[in-house]
């Protein structure tokens, strides 16, 4: 069952500088129970995407649709959207001091979210609070609920701010970046959390990260955003294995391979494109190695790509694997050739 | 910055010649303790036991890398070698000579062979002053060249560090993040020094960006026979420079290996839970797999736990680690190139998750109980029924 179809999603900002086009007409959709990691760099407008969605980008222009069990987000009156945000979709951030209010204890915050939206009494609300801080590894929780938010970790604030997300047993969870301020162990943990949580619950997951290897752990499938368009959606073994679009490619190689090869790293040259004049064209064209006269001008539809179902590639090159792959061996050989040049001397 | 050649031409770390003059730096027993306000008159004066007895030497022209999580001492320790914090205690000696204790003035000198490199390209830039200023500040500081030779000087070493030298002019805000850490680097660079602290240089880049900027640190290491002391919280990125690296826990050096031998045999069963935690952008690998996740925090830097520090943590835990502090000496056979600071230290092939501590649960990390969710005992499904709303009931209308 599709939970939440987003239909050419565009989002701008007016700024002193000009309009910036954030999201530029981005489809995705995700099903029931599914986790979808959204990777990309910065300003890719992966966190504008899911953060308009949910209401919170005031001022900007937003065009699209997003549907989620067939109600229309986008267009949503404030009365909506509130008795979904928080009770139907639940949302993580990357810095969970700044989510939660210094002022009041945990469970105080937890109660409040669960008490606005379902009418039980306040015993009641606690007890629940309790079993969620339990259920997501805070230790002695029925003392924990009465904390400040500075008398928890990092960690252990990130899994109260699950623990909210989950209050309410919401179908879709958005964790945006839930896990780039923590150290790798505490990352372990919080990823655990969540993979535990959606089991019990059955929940879907859209979660948003630079790191492709938080995407290589818990992703069933990808999508990865770049100058606030989707290039590829494939799904997790696709992406990294048989990935058709040279973005993705030159995003795994810029990685220094764990356990592998430790020559020189291959970064993607350049800087990605500004969003107050973005190229037309692909947004890649200016950074590619394929670049084709094409790519500078038309610009490339999100079509099916490669073998596997439900691959989607948005760019020029041929889709069926084994015309790509020439292309792809006759540019390394020209691109060594270069590189062997001045290197050499 | 280390290659595969690289490793292979240079020697391996301290494997021969400790004492010798191959090694550009040599750090004895280092303490740093950070005082804390007291709130009262007769409270005990508590510190910050940031760094606690950090030994460690750093061969010339290598990278030495130094891993660890938030509050470990990383940083404190790389502070302390640029002398920007005084010592407690403790020697550092640098290139034969004792910088411990030398005055400002005295230290002077030294300051332009021991450069860092930050973590923040934006708040270690003066956003009001025009890079070719800030990247010439080195020169005017130590009144080394003015007026048309700083600017050439300058431009050589923008155009050396992939920065167009036309931008002389231009203020850090117009510079992308990768940018602006070259013009970190570039500062860095004006003296030709012998050794450079990279305190988390690629933590806020973009992938991408950060291949970009690894590549010009191995570039100019290759050109300038630097020293790199590379300090970072990715162990991928840290793995692919070092020549050999440190693992700290709680201001003590827990481990120091060659950099593919603390990934493929760590002996200290945190460097084995930390590398099991780090996620492995390969699918398939990642899913074969098992990770070690620990359970709690990292205790307090203000009392940390006697013995070894990572006692209240660690699977393999037993009365001896409770009650010695374990030295950083060779263990299991290793050469003296490999050094663990553990009693119980783990073997080739050995599974931590088949460990558990056989200490009381006293001396086990104090709240163990339900801070982690264990594998096999999923939450109480019937506990959770009567806790939530099934969905799309409740709601007020």
């Amino acid at each position: 069952m599709t939970l939440l179809e987003v239909e050419d999603l565009k989002v701008s900002f007016n700024t002193p500088d000009g309009v910036v086009q954030a999201v530029r007409g981005v489809s995705y959709h995700i099903e029931a129970g599914q986790t979808l990691g959204i990777v990309g760099e910065s300003g890719s407008g992966k966190s504008v995407s899911t953060q308009t969605i949910m209401g919170l980008t005031k001022g900007a222009q937003i065009s699209g649709r997003a549907l989620f069990e067939g109600q229309d987000l986008l267009t949503a009156s404030p009365e909506q959207m509130r008795a979904i945000r928080g009770a139907k979709i639940g949302m993580v951030f990357q810095d969970p001091l700044s989510s939660l209010h210094p002022y009041y204890t945990v469970g105080w915050q937890i109660i409040e979210m669960i008490r606005l939206h379902d009418e039980i009494s306040k015993d009641q609300a606690v007890k629940r609070a309790v079993e969620l801080l339990r259920l997501v590894g805070i230790p002695q929780p029925d003392r924990r609920v009465n904390d400040y938010p500075h008398q928890f970790s990092g960690g252990m604030r990130q899994r109260a701010m699950i623990a909210m997300a989950m209050a309410l047993n919401p179908a879709l969870l958005i964790a945006d970046e839930p896990t780039t301020a923590l150290d790798v162990t505490v990352q372990a943990q919080v990823l655990r959390v969540i993979r535990r949580m959606q089991e019990v619950f059955g929940t879907a997951v859209i979660l948003i990260t630079h790191d492709l290897g938080v995407i290589a752990d818990v992703a069933d499938e990808v999508l990865v955003m770049y100058g606030g368009k989707v290039m590829e959606r494939a799904d997790r073994r696709t992406l990294f294995f048989a990935s058709h679009h040279p973005y993705t490619e030159g995003l795994l190689q810029s990685m220094p391979a764990y356990g592998g090869e430790r020559g020189r790293l291959h970064p993607i040259a350049g800087q990605p494109p500004s969003l107050l004049a973005p190229p037309p064209g692909c947004p890649f064209a200016p950074r590619c190695v394929y670049v084709m006269d094409r790519c500078r001008q038309e610009e490339p539809p999100l079509d099916p790509a490669g073998e596997e179902p439900g691959h989607l590639s948005a760019c020029w090159l041929p889709h069926i694997t084994a015309d790509r792959e020439a292309i792809r061996r006759r540019v390394a050989h020209v691109e060594l050739a270069k590189s062997a040049g001045p290197a050499g001397a | 910055m280390a290659t595969g050649h690289a490793m292979e031409t240079n020697p391996a770390p301290a494997a021969d010649a400790p004492d010798g003059d191959d090694m550009l730096l040599r750090v004895e027993n280092l303490v740093k303790y950070f005082p804390i306000k007291g709130t009262g008159w007769f409270r005990e004066k508590e510190q910050v036991h940031a760094v606690d007895g950090v030994s460690l030497s750093v061969p010339r022209g290598q990278t030495f890398g130094v891993v660890g999580e938030t509050g470990c001492g990383k940083s404190t320790l790389a502070r302390c070698i640029a002398r920007l914090h005084d010592v407690t205690s403790g020697r550092i000696v640098f290139d034969g000579q004792d910088i411990t204790q030398l005055s400002q003035r005295r230290m002077r000198p030294l300051r332009r062979e021991i450069q860092m490199i930050f973590q923040d390209p934006i708040g270690s830039l003066n956003p009001r002053r025009r890079v070719g200023s800030i990247i010439g500040d080195p020169y005017a500081i130590h009144g080394l060249a003015a007026g048309a030779e700083r600017k050439r000087l300058v431009q050589e070493l923008m155009e050396r560090v992939g920065l167009n030298p036309e931008h002389f002019n231009r203020f850090p805000a117009e510079f992308s993040g990768g940018q602006r850490q070259r013009i970190g680097v570039a500062r860095a660079l004006a003296f030709r020094p012998k050794l450079i602290i990279c305190d988390e240089p690629v933590s806020a880049l973009d992938v991408s960006i950060q291949a970009q900027v690894i590549n010009l640190l191995a570039d100019l290491q290759a050109d300038f026979g630097l020293t790199y002391i590379f300090i970072a919280h990715d162990l991928s990125v840290v793995r692919h420079v070092s020549n050999s690296i440190a693992v700290m826990y709680l201001g003590k050096v827990t481990e120091i290996a060659p950099a593919d031998t603390l990934f493929t045999l760590p002996r200290h069963p945190y460097s084995g839970a930390l590398l099991s935690a780090v996620p492995i952008p390969n699918p398939d690998q990642s899913d074969q797999r098992q990770q070690i996740i620990l359970a709690g925090d990292v205790p307090s830097p203000i009392a940390p736990p006697s013995g070894c520090r990572f006692h209240p943590r660690c699977p393999k835990a037993a009365p001896v680690c409770v009650s010695e502090d374990p030295p950083l000496e060779p263990r299991l056979g290793d050469g003296p190139e490999h050094v663990a600071a553990c009693h119980l230290p783990m073997a080739e092939g050995e599974n931590l998750a088949d460990f558990s501590p056989s200490i009381s649960a006293e001396e086990r990390v104090v709240e163990v109980e339900g801070s982690l969710l264990p594998d096999d005992a999923a939450p109480d499904a019937t506990a959770i029924a009567d806790a939530l709303p099934a969905r799309g009931e409740g709601g007020k209308p």
